[in-house]
């Protein structure tokens, strides 16, 4: 990839004004109040924004593109069933409770409505997490601008060797990264969260206009791709008849009930951007603006990678010109096997030893569907707007980044060293070793980038590792909001049992399409999955299940705590927040109301 | 109140905005580099509107400023009685 100083240009200038922003905001952080929760002060619009933009990392930006390209429209899914209910339900029914127990993190939330021991487990499982996706987040973007060849001429002009590349992006991306959250805390990382959402939509939406209009709109999209690719709903009865291998029942249980509002109602990644607004009512609304963009997102996400798949293949072509001098020029545009094997403009995966494409079971050429979008941005921009499309592209990395490092640096220094290590010091010692936090995270993110370049299943016993604690939490939440009589105790054992289950789970199962291993089956199989996702909806809703009855059984068999504790932290021990100050239209159930009708009429549309 | 976002978002999406601007205007009739893009001048139709977007946020931001100026400081104390209702 050629990039010139117009690229250059654009690129610097965003970096120049994500620290600027960070510099502006040092002097307004006084307190650890004002670092950790952003002083509690925020507009709700802005938050609202943060909140799907903490989400929209690499993962989201390159996985979203990958997944269309992959399995096509019914990758929406992922939003109309995933987010978007979970999103209505965190803002009506959740925020009420984090944000008026004045608890200062979830875990911190775990602490008020059960015990310590509940807090702890949570604090810890979670921090290491944050790290671990940070340094995942780290690890993926400096491989993108490898493989895109970004940085190749610079360090060729400055007659550094091409392997110092991922390096270099590694601490490039970490010092801007550390640079803002340092100076700025969490409304520095929000700010910049804002930003980058505008910056995604400039750099994505005319990448989709163009190729749309290339291959003939709506209709022509349609026409190219594969009946199944354009419907969202079409074969979900029975697992067979869609591309994600996946029946309704596991789909709407697995994806929208548990995993999504798992990750939308209880990750302290998105709810700390809610937590931070500036009154309750702004704290509700704020994952509710979040789902009218996150409604939006899949023709920007999704459509490129369908895109990429409609496109025609590349393939070696051989033109014979005969001069006017009568001389006979042949013309070869080579294409490499890695492009001509693939399909649209998606290349084949490259075995790294020989160098050859590599090929399925079934001799179907296998597919790297992480480039869809990256290629998409250099089929279709020339310069100048190529620098503001590669922008967008690091600033998802980066948004990703943040959000897991503010996280990281709140639960670090206020559930961990403020209750176990360190307790009633002063704020400005709190404010100091968050910061040192901050450094703290970052430098572990980079060590794991560095483990997984070094061990080969490190990515993937992460990703088994995340889902294994993630799974059962939503009931935790669930049960501690909505029921008055669960209890500490019942809690504690139910998160362990539950994780415990989907580990169990994991162990026994398998997707059709792996070997016993890391991907499932090292206990023994006692089923075999039609894909992964399959496996893992279904892992989380036992994993659920399991955690909800242990909870149950547990608390019924312990000392409930007295309601008077209980106020503002379950239900229906809580007055209803006040809101008839507010005209019927500018109230949080609303806005709750609208952002359903519209996702049910989008799924109806697209279905 | 903090430093109002729309302020330098606003200066940012209007300087890439003159930046695509002024580099499609430098560019005009090169259809080589406008291939890919099917034959439109990208750089300068979405500077454009990056320079619109960024002008308009720069402004809210700047009105939004003037209108805390006026106002009067809010009352603190969360506790106190809402009035009107």
């Amino acid at each position: 990839m050629k990039l010139t100083p117009v690229d250059w240009l654009i690129m610097v200038l965003y970096f120049v004004f994500v620290l600027g922003i960070g510099f502006a905001l040092k002097r307004y952080m006084k307190t650890s109040k004002d670092f950790f929760q952003a002083g509690r002060a925020l507009p709700a619009w802005i938050c609202g924004l943060a909140f799907i933009s903490a989400n929209l990392g690499a993962q989201e930006v390159i996985g979203m593109g990958a997944s269309g390209a992959k399995y096509g429209l019914e990758t929406a899914h992922f939003y109309g069933i995933g987010a978007i209910p979970a999103m209505i339900f965190v803002g009506i029914f959740m925020m009420p409770f984090y944000y008026g127990s004045k608890a200062r993190s979830v875990p911190e939330f775990l602490r008020l409505r059960f015990d310590e021991k509940t807090r702890a487990l949570n604090a810890c499982s979670f921090a290491v997490m944050t790290v671990f996706s940070s340094g995942i987040s780290m690890y993926a973007m400096a491989r993108l601008i490898q493989t895109l060849h970004v940085f190749d001429g610079l360090f060729h002009a400055m007659g550094r060797p091409p392997e110092d590349i991922f390096t270099f992006s590694i601490v490039l991306s970490a010092i801007i990264v550390l640079g803002y959250i340092f100076l700025g805390g969490l409304t520095s990382a929000i700010y910049n969260e804002v930003l980058q959402f505008f910056l995604i939509i400039a750099g994505f939406l005319p990448l989709v206009l163009l190729g749309l209009r290339n291959v003939g709109g709506w209709g022509g999209l349609k026409a190219t791709l594969p009946v199944a690719y354009m419907h969202q709903w079409k074969g979900v009865m029975h697992s067979s008849t869609n591309p994600m291998g996946i029946e309704i029942f596991g789909l709407a249980m697995g994806l929208g009930f548990v995993l999504g509002s798992g990750y939308w109602c209880t990750d302290f990644l998105v709810i700390q951007t809610a937590m931070a607004s500036k009154d309750m009512d702004s704290a509700r609304k704020v994952p509710l603006i979040a789902a009218v963009p996150k409604m939006l997102f899949p023709f920007l996400v999704i459509l490129p990678g369908l895109l990429a798949i409609a496109l025609p293949t590349p393939h070696t072509v051989e033109t014979v010109t005969r001069n006017a001098d009568g001389s006979i020029v042949h013309n070869i545009q080579v294409v490499s096997a890695q492009v001509e094997q693939g399909k649209g403009i998606v290349p084949a995966k490259i075995n790294p030893v020989t160098g050859q494409p590599m090929f399925t079971a079934s001799g179907q050429p296998l597919l790297d569907y992480d480039m869809a979008t990256p290629n998409m941005l250099l089929h279709y921009f020339p310069t100048g707007i190529l620098g503001l499309g590669l922008t967008a592209l690091l600033a998802s990395f980066m948004s990703g980044m943040a959000g897991n490092v503010t996280a990281f640096n709140t639960v670090f220094t206020y559930d961990l060293y403020q209750s176990y290590i360190h307790k009633g010091a002063s704020d400005r010692h709190y404010l100091a070793v968050g910061r040192w936090a901050t450094v703290g995270g970052i430098l572990f993110s980079i060590g794991t980038a560095y483990a997984v370049v070094s061990f080969n299943n490190i990515m993937d016993t992460l990703q088994l590792v995340f889902s294994v604690v993630n799974a059962p939490l939503f009931a935790t939440f669930l049960l501690g909001m909505f029921w008055k009589r669960a209890t500490g105790h019942g809690a504690f054992t139910g998160l362990i049992a539950g994780t415990g289950v989907a580990l169990l789970h994991h162990g026994l199962t398998l997707p059709i399409e792996d070997r016993t291993g890391i991907h499932g089956g090292w206990i023994g199989v006692l089923h075999h999955y039609p894909s992964e996702m399959a496996q893992n909806f279904w892992g989380a809703i036992f994993a659920f299940s399991a955690n909800f009855l242990v909870t149950v059984v547990v608390s019924l068999c312990t000392k409930p705590r007295p309601e008077s504790e209980l106020v503002g932290l379950v239900h229906s021990l809580t007055p209803k927040p006040p809101h008839h100050h507010l005209a019927w239209w500018q109230r949080p159930e609303t806005l709750g109301i609208a952002v359903l009708i519209g996702a049910i009429a989008l799924n109806i549309f697209f279905a | 109140m903090t430093l109002d976002l729309r302020i330098p978002m606003g200066l940012m999406f209007t300087l890439v905005g003159i930046i695509l601007v002024a580099f499609g205007i430098a560019t005009k009739g090169n259809t080589e580099l406008y291939a890919r893009s099917l034959g439109i001048n990208a750089n300068l139709w979405w500077g454009l509107v990056l320079l619109i977007f960024g002008q308009a946020m720069f402004h809210l931001g700047r009105l939004g400023q003037k209108k805390m100026a006026k106002l009067p400081p809010e009352p603190v104390d969360e506790s106190a009685p809402r009035r009107g209702h």
